[in-house]
């Protein structure tokens, strides 16, 4: 399998491709309804905030892209962090609720939604340390 | 990065009467009818009158509450505009009353969505104090908060750390009317904190010793409270465990106990602690088949191994019924894990509490037709996100089946 640079166009194909691809999510995810911004703030090497686009509809991935200009969506759910923060979760080294817990990562978004569907939000995490990523550093 | 959160708490015999030192004005009492009935509010009011506070009173918090009877609630304190709000009773009025209080706060707040990811910003109008009249939920101590949706026929695991109470009173004197029953699925309830909360994979150094003390107490205790409602020291200790139990497990979270036991509660309304220390051995067997032997701490800590008999084999790994005969020199960690699984399934028995789903009356037929929503609301509850070993939806199926048959976990 490829390596992929983290925050690519090629490694949110290659999670988008994941997801799709996963009966695990498509069971734990197929009640969710609505698109996300996940936003990596600029840290370290990561001199510029990168924007991942991902429309999740009923456990598939419909849409995933990178977004130059973050008005050219307006999604239900953005989630956002440091370069660093989202390097550990993916690494499977940072628990993505015990970081939204600690503030380490923000979400915005309907929360009652969020709640009742927390099987999908590990289930994109795992898919994410599928990906042979390779970070800047 | 992680936090220990923690009320002040007053414990002991005579830790009411710490009502009478507070300041403030008014105080609406979140409680059910059968606290009115014992008397419990009375006591209450009378502490809160001697501060010079004037008191309401809500006493229509029903078991498992919903999300219509916290609304409810909390437009009755927008009303009064308390100072104090406090949450007397079980884990049902104390988790109504963190609820009621939230949206007192926050009139645009909905009940399920109160979450621990966003700043809610209680505090201002009001401040929580919770008493404790049972000894296993920890509500007094923690910001988890059970609501039930009666549309969906669930139980929502919801909570901010906001809702923390500022004042928790864990006073063994309200714990001495529970009956036997109550009693024991209450300290199962503990005991299910305690294990979980040591055990999960938010596990911390801060909340281990919660956890260990927690589960000592409660085998040592539980067997005398459920004997003899008139033990005063094991009502106290089971009291204080319930509390510690809470503080363990809400720093560190609970897990797939928690998770199957609310699915499973909310689809057959079977009462908390019930429910989730019917699953609780068939938990911990499917985590310790995944290599998680921390249990074998929690074997060492209540003493276990105390009895060891190094002439006899270890029969509990052929499965025998006893717990204990180990040669202490010989015992692994898996061992011993095997050791405390068997103790809890002993404890359970020994209390006579449910070991599987079937003997609570469940047709199989209307289990195997709730399996669907089971699955669903298990694996989409918060707690089942720190289980050391996450199941697949297969697995987590298996499970519910061993524990609907009592088979132990073999996978």
């Amino acid at each position: 399998m490829a390596k992929h640079k983290f925050g690519s166009p090629e490694w949110t194909q290659a999670l988008h491709d994941e997801l799709n691809a996963s009966q695990a999510y498509e069971d734990a995810a197929k009640n969710w309804e609505g698109d996300f911004y996940f936003i990596v703030e600029p840290e370290g090497p990561v001199t510029n905030a990168v924007y991942m686009y991902m429309d999740l509809w009923h456990g598939k991935s419909r849409e995933a892209k990178i977004v130059q200009d973050p008005a050219e969506k307006n999604p239900a759910f953005v989630m956002s962090g440091k370069y660093g923060k989202w390097k550990q979760v993916v690494l499977a080294k940072l628990d993505p609720i015990q970081a939204l817990m600690t503030g380490q990562l923000k979400l915005k978004g309907n929360m009652t939604m969020v709640m009742k569907n927390v099987k999908a939000a590990q289930e994109i995490v795992r898919a994410c340390t599928r990906i042979e990523t390779e970070f800047e550093i | 990065m992680w936090f220990f959160n923690s009320p002040q708490v007053v414990f002991g015999e005579g830790a009411l009467s710490y009502l009478a030192q507070i300041h403030g004005a008014r105080a609406y009492i979140i409680t059910d009818d059968q606290m009115v009935r014992f008397g419990f509010v009375d006591l209450v009011q009378e502490q809160l009158t001697q501060a010079n506070i004037e008191t309401r009173v809500f006493a229509e918090v029903e078991p498992e509450p919903s999300l219509d009877t916290v609304r409810r609630g909390a437009a009755l304190l927008r009303e009064y505009e308390p100072d104090w709000v406090v949450g007397l009773g079980g884990g049902s009025p104390m988790d109504a009353a963190k609820a009621m209080w939230a949206l007192y706060e926050c009139p645009d707040l909905q009940p399920d969505c109160i979450n621990p990811l966003e700043y809610l910003g209680l505090g201002k109008k009001a401040r929580l104090i919770t008493i404790a009249t049972t000894s296993g939920t920890g509500a007094e101590v923690t910001w988890a908060t059970v609501l039930s949706d009666p549309a969906e026929n669930r139980k929502l695991g919801l909570g901010s750390r906001e809702t923390l109470a500022t004042i928790a009173i864990v006073d063994p004197i309200f714990a001495m009317k529970m009956p036997p029953r109550l009693t024991a699925d209450t300290g199962l309830d503990a005991l299910t904190h305690a294990i979980e909360g040591y055990t999960s994979s938010w596990r911390n150094d801060f909340s281990d010793g919660m956890c260990l003390k927690a589960t000592d107490l409660i085998f040592k205790f539980l067997p005398r409270a459920y004997a003899d409602g008139n033990d005063a020291e094991a009502r106290e200790k089971m009291h204080n465990a319930a509390a510690i139990a809470g503080l363990g497990f809400i720093n560190s979270l609970a897990a797939l106990a928690h998770a199957m036991g609310h699915s499973f509660g909310g689809a057959f309304h079977v009462p908390h602690g019930r429910a989730v220390s019917l699953f609780l051995p068939y938990t911990m067997e499917f985590a310790a088949n995944g290599g998680n032997y921390r249990y074998a701490d929690l074997a060492h800590f209540i003493g276990l191994v105390s009895v060891a008999e190094p002439a006899r084999p270890a029969p509990i790994l052929g499965g025998g019924k006893m717990h204990g005969y180990i040669d202490l020199g010989q015992a692994s960690p898996e061992q011993m894990t095997r050791c405390m699984i068997q103790a809890v399934r002993e404890l359970e028995t020994g209390l006579q509490s449910n070991t599987n789903a079937a003997s609570l009356g469940i047709p199989r037929d209307d289990f195997a037709r709730a399996m669907p929503t089971l699955l669903d609301h298990a694996e989409n509850d918060t707690s089942i996100t720190a289980n050391s070993r996450v199941p697949e939806r297969a697995e987590l199926e298996k499970i519910f089946w061993y524990a609907y048959e009592g088979k132990p976990i073999d996978f």
